[in-house]
């Protein structure tokens, strides 16, 4: 459990890692380490360079603006977990990082880390994409930004090119009317989890505008599905005006929303669960994670009346 | 005397040494100046299950920069070119085999060690094992309990049928008696693979002094005699020329027990050659695929039995997957085999197992050694009793109860140390009772209403055990008074952090009468107790408590003689307080010698080396008309005993966990969990309590997240910490309610039995029992027949239940 022999470097500026990175086809950026390092170790990957970022200036920050939550390359997910900002304008990435890996392992890992390095298992690429964030990324030749949406290719592999840094993510906040949930079921306290669902429900008055979930660990990549139709029919059908109103979602409408779901979703076996499980977990995390991102936006737009 | 120590839960000294991160372990060891010229150990491991070894290149090794040694088994000779000891032979083991150091001609798992490299470090000692090329060819892997019985490939080509050995015992004629029982029961039960798991693995480091000729091997392991003994028989060195020290260790558990291991053969061989000091340590991976797994049982029950639930006869089968070599003999399935009988006697038993040969990891003793399968297939059992008589599970079992005044008890059959199997002491009904109360047994119908109206499932469950501890041959001590007054104690088993620096200081500060503070305690080093046998089997307290104890009495025993002599009075008027001799009853008042004058005067001297040897040198004691030290005497004062009992001492316990069982996700949750425990008299609670928390901590990884998830080609799927399950803090019980029953043991002096591995024993059967119970109202009939049990098991247990039920 020894890396392969590589060799290192850690630029002091943004543009000198940058040409580390072009100058060696087989150079692999290091943030946090948290799933780099494990790969070395095992000799699972075994780049010729490791361009470390952690000296570079100015990357670390954490900020919030009109358009969200703007999460710089170096800031470590303990920082914005802790930030009470970011839990005000997105709370829906507060409730993700508290179930990202265990308190040590955040200390160290990075958000973009995390967002790169694509991981189908992971909480913070599902709700990126969920929220429609993106990101930005520089190489030697220039920068560009990347949306959630187009970020992710396959099982562990994003859009980035080789010799790209991604050097901040923007996580969208929370809109009028919205209301945020995020559910998972993992063997242990900090796993990646079995089925990890998020929600985001927008309510106007008493109804139902807009549903959109987003999945971890059953399909290839973060997967978002909109289940709005499912809901809205729904609310719509109830028989009187004081039901409509209630404010809870019915068990037909989450489970039709959650059926609708699994057409998206293709949960698999593994060692840790069957596909039947997975898809058990799609059912009832899709049921409690609505219902909760609801009761979210009742409250956050004050009771319907 | 003062205040007495025993039965007090003093702190543990060890503590602050392992809290500061001051422990050292093997890979500590020699770090540092003389480590300077170390070098680091890798092993090529084979990829395959089950191959033949056609060809090994070697030659693109030896030019990479910074290695000195690349061997294989072409290159090993004598003694070490054979293969390694089947430990503990058995008459059934017919079929006994065990692995080369380095793999001959063929290799039988994934993970068999097939080359060994010394290098600079372990960067380049790992680089060079990736450039050894192996030509293989592939045989058909037998993999799984399934495929060893159909036997449609063999493991060994000279042993038919891939059984290993083949052992019966009855006592009695249990098929008669169950053909003739008024109700009959058949189940099959099955028990999957798991493994000790210590966070630290494996390592050695060896140092050949070629002044004087002599070896010196630090090693993490359960015996540092069985290896020194080894090592000299394989490296063909006088045992004198071999020293081994276990420094901490920080875990064993059982794998550690088995030994040599192929590099602690491999590394002092190699420091041997070189002159080099060498080191392996071995890493989480390798832990997972050359180490030892266990518990991995199939058994079939037969039980019969009256209309109060008692049994009438009890059949029971079982296959034994022992991996692909077998160096610790049949242990683990007598264990099970002969402790599934737990605190019960049924009319009439039969046991008959197979020990079968897969192309998968060796299997030693893992903590509980087999008896956490036996206690499955005899708690399932009781329960399917209950079930099926309409009866509460605790009545059936008190039923069958040994009774307290049916001491000792015979079994009638022959237990893992070669003895009978009768057990010293105990009270089955007393601890049932207690556990009863302790986890409101009878309360829990309540319990589960009121959780049914939250809409919530809740399940209660227990199961009971007896565990043979404190197996012989023997342990032994030396206890030495230095003339400071500081009491030197060393005794040759090793320690895995059980607190045995504290329990024997307390054992030998209430014999000899010294604070607790001056006693030191030595374990694990052949220099210090040549004479030892290992820590296994729940036997330190017992074998090696007992044998301090001894060595301690025949301290004082000349402690009182000299100091009667000193003072003119007789030993029987003699105590010690707080390190000093006077006259009984008359502390401070009277003559009085302290212990470093006594341990002065016991040594004539010819040289003072200070102000109070001056005491001892020639002329100012000794009479003159005598020689300084009697015929029948030694100088210096010191102990040294041996403890060797019969047979071994049989504690008990019961445990009761309630658990909630998720209706959508199957998760399970434990709620409360409680244990009543018998390991005879307590030396300090505390460090029992520690045991039994950490054991029931191992079984809750046992019967809810831990396997060893083989796929059908031999590879180990989940050879890390991500994917092999150990429970973390947060999933296991926050609280554990004990309570203690102190039933004596005959059998030593101090009346204590074994309590290292009783809270892992109960556990996958526990589980079970209270998992079961939970699904009852929902899913009635629903049975659990294998553990562990994880939620996507659970729920499609349910949905085939849903289904059956159509
Ligand atoms: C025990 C354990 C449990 C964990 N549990 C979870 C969990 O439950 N959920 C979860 O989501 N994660 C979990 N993780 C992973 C953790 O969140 C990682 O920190 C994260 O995935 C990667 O962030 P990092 O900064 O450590 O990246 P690194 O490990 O340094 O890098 C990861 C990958 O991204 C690339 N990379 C990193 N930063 C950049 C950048 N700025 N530009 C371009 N490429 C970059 C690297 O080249 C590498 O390929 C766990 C990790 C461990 C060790």
């Amino acid at each position: 459990m020894k890396p392969a022999p590589f060799s290192f470097v850690r630029p002091q500026g943004l543009q000198h890692a940058l040409e580390a990175l072009a100058a060696d086809p087989g150079a692999k950026v290091l943030a946090g380490g948290q799933s780099l390092v494990p790969l070395l170790s095992m000799r699972l990957a075994a780049p010729s360079t490791l361009v470390d970022i952690n000296a570079l200036p100015d990357l670390d920050h954490v900020r919030v603006d009109d358009s969200g939550v703007r999460v710089g390359a170096l800031a470590r997910q303990a920082d914005v977990l802790g930030s009470d900002d970011v839990r005000r304008v997105q709370p829906l990435l507060s409730l993700a990082l508290s179930q990202v890996a265990h308190a040590t392992i955040r200390n160290r890992g990075t958000v973009v880390g995390s967002l790169v390095h694509a991981d189908a298992a992971a909480e913070l690429p599902m709700v990126l994409t969920l929220l429609g964030g993106s990101v930005s990324v520089a190489s030697a030749t220039g920068t560009r930004t990347i949306p959630a949406a187009e970020l992710y290719a396959g099982p562990l592999e994003s859009t980035l090119h080789h010799d790209e840094i991604a050097v901040e993510a923007l996580f969208p906040g929370l809109g009028p009317g919205e209301g945020v949930a995020f559910e998972e079921v993992s063997r242990r306290h900090g796993d990646y989890a079995l089925c990890g669902v998020a929600a985001v429900v927008r309510v106007e008055g008493a109804h139902v505008a807009e549903a959109r979930v987003g999945y971890m660990s059953v399909a290839d990549v973060p997967t978002v599905v909109d289940l709005t139709t499912a809901l809205v029919e729904e609310v719509a059908q109830r028989p009187s005006r004081r039901a409509r109103n209630q404010g809870e979602l019915s068990d037909q409408a989450v489970s039709a929303a959650a059926e609708l779901a699994l057409q998206h979703l293709d949960p698999a076996d593994d060692l840790h669960a069957s596909s039947a499980y997975r898809a058990q977990l799609v059912r009832v995390l899709t049921a409690h994670a609505l219902r909760a991102a609801h009761d979210d936006a009742v409250v956050r737009g004050g009771a319907p009346g | 005397m003062s205040t007495r120590l025993f039965g007090e839960s003093v702190q543990r000294v060890e503590d602050q040494r392992f809290l500061r991160g001051e422990g050292r372990y093997v890979d500590d060891v020699l770090v540092g100046t003389t480590g300077r010229d170390m070098l680091h150990a890798a092993v090529l491991r084979s990829p395959h299950a089950h191959a033949r070894i056609v060809d090994i290149d070697v030659s693109g090794v030896l030019d990479l920069d910074g290695v000195h040694l690349v061997w294989t088994h072409d290159d090993l000779d004598g003694p070490m070119a054979e293969p390694l000891p089947l430990l503990i032979p058995h008459p059934s083991l017919t079929h006994g085999r065990t692995q080369y150091a380095l793999a001959k001609d063929e290799v039988n798992y994934v993970g068999e060690a097939i080359a060994f490299v010394v290098a600079d470090d372990r960067y380049v000692a790992e680089d060079a094992v990736g450039r050894i090329r192996v030509q293989y060819e592939f045989l058909p892997p037998v993999v799984g309990i399934a495929a060893a019985r159909a036997a449609e490939h063999l493991v060994h080509d000279d042993v038919p049928g891939n059984v290993g050995a083949r052992l019966e015992q009855e006592n009695g004629d249990a098929r008669a008696a169950i053909a003739a029982a008024p109700h009959t029961l058949s189940l099959d039960l099955t028990v999957e693979r798991s493994a000790s798991t210590p966070l630290e693995g494996r390592g050695t480091v060896a140092r050949w002094d070629p002044d004087i000729g002599r070896l010196t091997v630090w090693t993490s392991t359960q015996t540092s005699t069985g290896v020194r003994a080894a090592l000299a028989a394989k490296l063909g060195l006088d045992l004198g020329r071999v020293d081994v020290v276990t420094p901490d260790v920080g875990g064993g558990f059982g794998v550690k027990i088995n030994h040599p291991w192929p590099e602690e053969l491999l590394v002092p061989a190699a420091a041997r050659l070189l002159g080099r000091v060498v080191k392996f340590t071995e890493d989480r991976r390798e832990h997972f695929i050359s180490s030892a797994h266990e518990r991995g049982q199939v058994h079939h029950v037969e039980v019969g039995f009256d209309d109060e639930g008692r049994v009438l006869g009890l059949n029971v089968e079982f296959w034994h997957d022992h991996g692909a070599y077998t160096p610790y003999g049949l242990i683990t399935p007598i264990v099970t085999s002969t402790q599934l009988l737990g605190p019960y006697k049924p009319g009439a038993y039969r046991v008959v197992f197979e020990s079968l040969y897969t192309n998968t990891v060796m299997v030693t003793p893992y903590r509980g050694a087999g008896r956490p399968q036996g206690c499955f297939v005899m708690e399932r059992t009781m329960d399917a009793i209950a079930a099926a008589l309409g009866k509460d599970r605790t009545e059936v079992r008190a039923v069958n109860f040994i009774q307290p005044d049916e001491f000792p008890y015979d079994q009638g059959l022959i237990f893992q140390d070669g003895r009978e199997l009768e057990y010293d002491s105990g009270d089955y009904p007393a601890s049932l009772q207690r556990l009863k109360d302790l986890v409101g047994w009878d309360d829990f119908p309540k319990l589960r209403e009121e959780m049914a109206r939250e809409g919530r499932t809740v399940g209660i469950g227990l199961a009971c055990y007896v565990e043979g501890t404190g197996v012989g041959p023997y342990e032994g001590a030396h206890v030495h008074i230095e003339t400071s007054g500081k009491v030197k104690v060393a005794t040759g088993l090793t320690t895995q952090g059980q607190g045995h620096a504290t329990v024997f200081a307390q054992v030998v500060a209430d014999v000899l009468g010294v604070p607790f503070e001056d006693v030191d305690v030595v374990t694990g080093d052949t220099r210090r107790m040549p004479y030892a046998v290992g820590t296994f089997a729940s036997r330190s307290a017992v074998m090696s408590g007992s044998a301090v104890h001894l060595a301690a009495l025949r301290a004082r025993e000349k402690v009182l003689r000299i100091a009667a002599d000193a003072l003119e009075a007789s030993e029987e008027d003699l105590e010690i307080v707080d390190g000093v001799v006077s006259v009984k009853g008359a502390p401070g008042s009277g003559a009085s010698i302290d212990l470093r004058t006594v341990a002065v005067l016991s040594n004539p001297l010819r040289y003072a080396f200070d102000e109070a040897s001056q005491a001892a040198t020639q002329f100012s004691v000794g009479d003159p008309g005598k020689p300084p030290v009697a015929e029948d005497d030694e100088p210096g004062l010191e102990g040294r005993d041996f403890y060797s009992p019969q047979r071994s001492t049989y504690a008990s316990g019961m445990h009761a966990v309630i658990v909630e069982t998720d209706p959508e996700t199957a998760e399970i949750k434990i709620l409360k969990y409680a244990v009543v425990h018998d390991c005879g008299r307590l030396i300090n609670p505390m460090i029992v309590e520690g045991q039994i928390q950490g054991g029931v901590a191992q079984g809750v990884g046992g019967a809810l997240y831990e396997r060893m998830a083989y796929d059908e080609s031999g590879q180990l799927l989940n050879a890390s910490f991500m994917d092999f399950l150990m429970p973390y803090v947060t999933e296991v019980p926050e609280r554990i309610d004990i309570d203690h029953l102190e039933t004596p043991s005959p059998l030593n002096p101090l009346g204590v039995k074994g309590a290292g591995e009783a809270g892992v024993i109960p556990s996958a059967a526990v589980f079970a029992s209270a998992i079961e119970d939970a699904e009852g109202p929902s899913h009635p009939g629903l049975v659990i027949t294998a553990m562990p049990i994880s939620p996507s098991e659970l729920f499609h247990l349910r949905q085939v239940h849903t289904e059956e039920s159509r």
